[in-house]
């Protein structure tokens, strides 16, 4: 073995650090790798590709009014309907465990006694979860845009440019949302069944129980402010009525674009920063 | 001093009413290679947790060539190789890629980390598994590939807790070659292990810790001479032919600082004598000059082994 070199030392303790801007790319490229190649990402692929499937096949075999009556109702059943559940699996099967996943399969502590700081693995793997449901999304706006096509031609109404904008701001709430319960647990399968029990039943019962029963608008519910995704699609785009069937009051709630917008954002801001203060704080004991 | 260096102030971790370490304050400073030991639950990983960042001291800080790592860990790690348990690595990712994460996220030039990977991985004698996923490999193929992340950079100050669990007996005796040469190449090794004859057989100076408490810190020769049983130190020495009794008391007995000598069996015996390396010396030379047929002569682990049973106590 030879002896060191003095000035190899000194350029040991001397190499520059990359920036936590790059380090972040760092985690979302290597972290996408690890999404590409786990069974995670075809499994989700294959999700989306039998909606797509099912969807493709009932419309072109019973040819339903409420699909082919016009562009933008084809585009309000077909892509308003299913892609908030497509947004949903997304976001549990890329943020469900990645912080919690850290913990339990300890994959955290080949990273974290690195020069890198935890929010910038945090940052990195919210970006990777996105960017790879993105792609999912993409996908399911092409296979839809191509049936679209198939039977109006390519008058594609930009309303659903508009309801695909709402539906990454969704996106980014979802994913805001799951990785705050990703950091909150130490164990993945919890992470993920409090995000699919919120999601797919918890939020919907909620923004039920509260329109139906106080007659409250749900201003505070994320799956409320997701409304904007359909309602653009929706023309005239609907709004809040007070109805009085039978002499009982009774307001049904349509949330407005602003509104819609500030809900996700808001859902976004305070999931992301609690998430990262709690990954900032959580121990790897 | 130039050197680099780690130093826990007044370090304690308390879990509720639990305390894991308890003031610890501890400097190391220069090129060597440092045992860190004591019983299950003593605390050693904690230590080692708290001067990673992977946890939070209630009170106290860790300082890594000056730097405290929780106000700033991107520079306090930024000359620090950690293996700490025994992490897991993304099991879809190949040992290339993974260990090209941790060059990039080092800042390794792409050319050098190329290098400096297959380098490394064919010290740790995984070459030929560089580009298979590591989902598929074992507990002690993936310890390698964390022993690899470690080195990778060439850090100054090198944290490893429990080096050789998992691996092969072979695998150990690599892991021990890999920590001799890191000290030739004037690093700090800070290494905590249950196996004392692996921390006498590579280690300085060696620390003791138990219930959170530091118990001592000194040079190995030092710590085993203060503590263990008669003082002694322990040589054995094995012999190409058998001895007698009478050349063991006439000749051995009677040699400088020798305080008993005990036969192992007629091929073997065991000396204890005082007086720490510098008869340790005399005593090889004057052995080799009686032709007795010595073939080897090792120091034994029983005395660092004495000293940790003379301080430790308890299992728990």
């Amino acid at each position: 073995m030879t002896q060191p070199n003095p000035s190899t030392v000194q350029s040991l303790n001397e190499r520059v650090l990359p920036s936590s801007v790059s380090q972040v790319g760092t985690i979302t490229k290597y972290e996408l790798v690890n999404y590409f190649r786990s069974r995670r990402f075809y499994v989700l692929l294959i999700i989306g590709l039998i909606i797509s499937g099912l969807l493709t096949g009932l419309v072109g075999y019973y040819r339903p009014i409420g699909f082919l009556d016009s562009t933008l109702d084809f585009y309000l059943n077909w892509w308003g309907m299913s892609i908030t559940f497509v947004i949903i699996l997304s976001g549990i099967f890329y943020g469900g465990d990645s912080i919690s996943g850290e913990f339990q399969n300890k994959t955290g502590y080949f990273l974290v006694g690195n020069p890198i700081r935890r929010s910038s693995i945090y940052i990195g793997k919210w970006l990777a979860a996105l960017i790879a449901s993105t792609i999912m999304v993409g996908i399911f706006v092409a296979i839809t845009i191509g049936n679209g096509i198939y039977y109006f031609g390519f008058n594609v109404p930009y309303q659903l440019w508009e309801s695909l904008g709402f539906a990454l701001l969704y996106l980014v709430a979802v994913l805001g949302f799951t990785f705050f319960f990703s950091s909150l647990f130490k164990s993945s399968s919890m992470s993920i069944l409090v995000t699919v029990i919120l999601f797919l039943f918890g939020f919907s019962l909620i923004e039920a129980l509260i329109t139906g029963f106080a007659q409250i608008e749900p201003w505070f519910v994320i799956t409320y402010g997701a409304g904007i995704i359909t309602n653009v699609l929706k023309d005239p785009y609907p709004v809040t009525q007070a109805l009085r069937p039978g002499g009982r009051g009774e307001t049904i709630f349509a949330v407005t674009i602003p509104e819609g917008i500030a809900i996700l954002l808001g859902y976004f801001v305070v999931t992301a920063v609690l998430g990262l203060i709690l990954f900032e704080r959580k121990e790897f004991t | 001093m130039s050197g680099p260096s780690i130093e826990a102030v007044n370090l304690s971790k308390r879990y509720g009413s639990f305390t894991a370490l308890s003031n610890l304050s501890l400097k190391i400073e220069g090129s060597k290679c440092v045992g860190f030991l004591g019983p299950n639950g003593a605390g050693k990983t904690t230590t080692l947790k708290i001067f990673t960042d992977m946890i939070r001291a209630s009170e106290g800080k860790a300082l890594i060539n000056g730097v405290d790592v929780h106000l700033n860990k991107k520079q306090a790690l930024g000359s620090v190789g950690a293996l700490i348990e025994s992490p897991e690595i993304y099991p879809a990712l190949t040992p290339r890629e993974a260990l090209s994460m941790i060059a990039e996220i080092r800042g390794l030039p792409r050319a050098e980390a190329r290098k400096k990977i297959e380098e490394i991985v064919t010290e740790v004698k995984m070459n030929e598994w560089l580009d298979k996923k590591v989902g598929k490999f074992s507990k002690g193929m993936k310890q390698r590939i964390n022993i690899a992340a470690a080195l990778l950079s060439d850090p100054e100050v090198i944290m490893l807790d429990e080096p050789t669990t998992g691996l092969d007996p072979r695998g150990q005796s690599e892991v021990r070659d890999i920590v001799k040469d890191l000290k030739k190449k004037n690093r700090l090794v800070f290494m905590s292990s249950h196996l004392l004859n692996e921390v006498q057989e590579i280690c300085d100076e060696v620390a003791m810790i138990d219930h959170g408490k530091l118990l001592v810190y000194d040079k190995l020769s030092n710590v085993t001479s203060r503590f263990s049983g008669d003082g002694s130190n322990v040589v054995e020495i094995e012999l190409s032919r058998e001895i007698d009794d009478q050349s063991i008391n006439k000749n051995i007995a009677s040699l400088g600082g020798v305080s008993s000598v005990e036969k192992v069996d007629s091929r073997k015996i065991r000396i204890h004598f005082t007086g720490g390396m510098q008869n340790q010396e005399s005593l090889l030379q004057e052995l080799a000059t009686m032709k007795i047929g010595m073939i080897s002569f090792r120091p034994t682990a029983s005395a660092l082994e004495d000293t940790y049973l003379s301080l430790i106590k308890d299992t728990l």
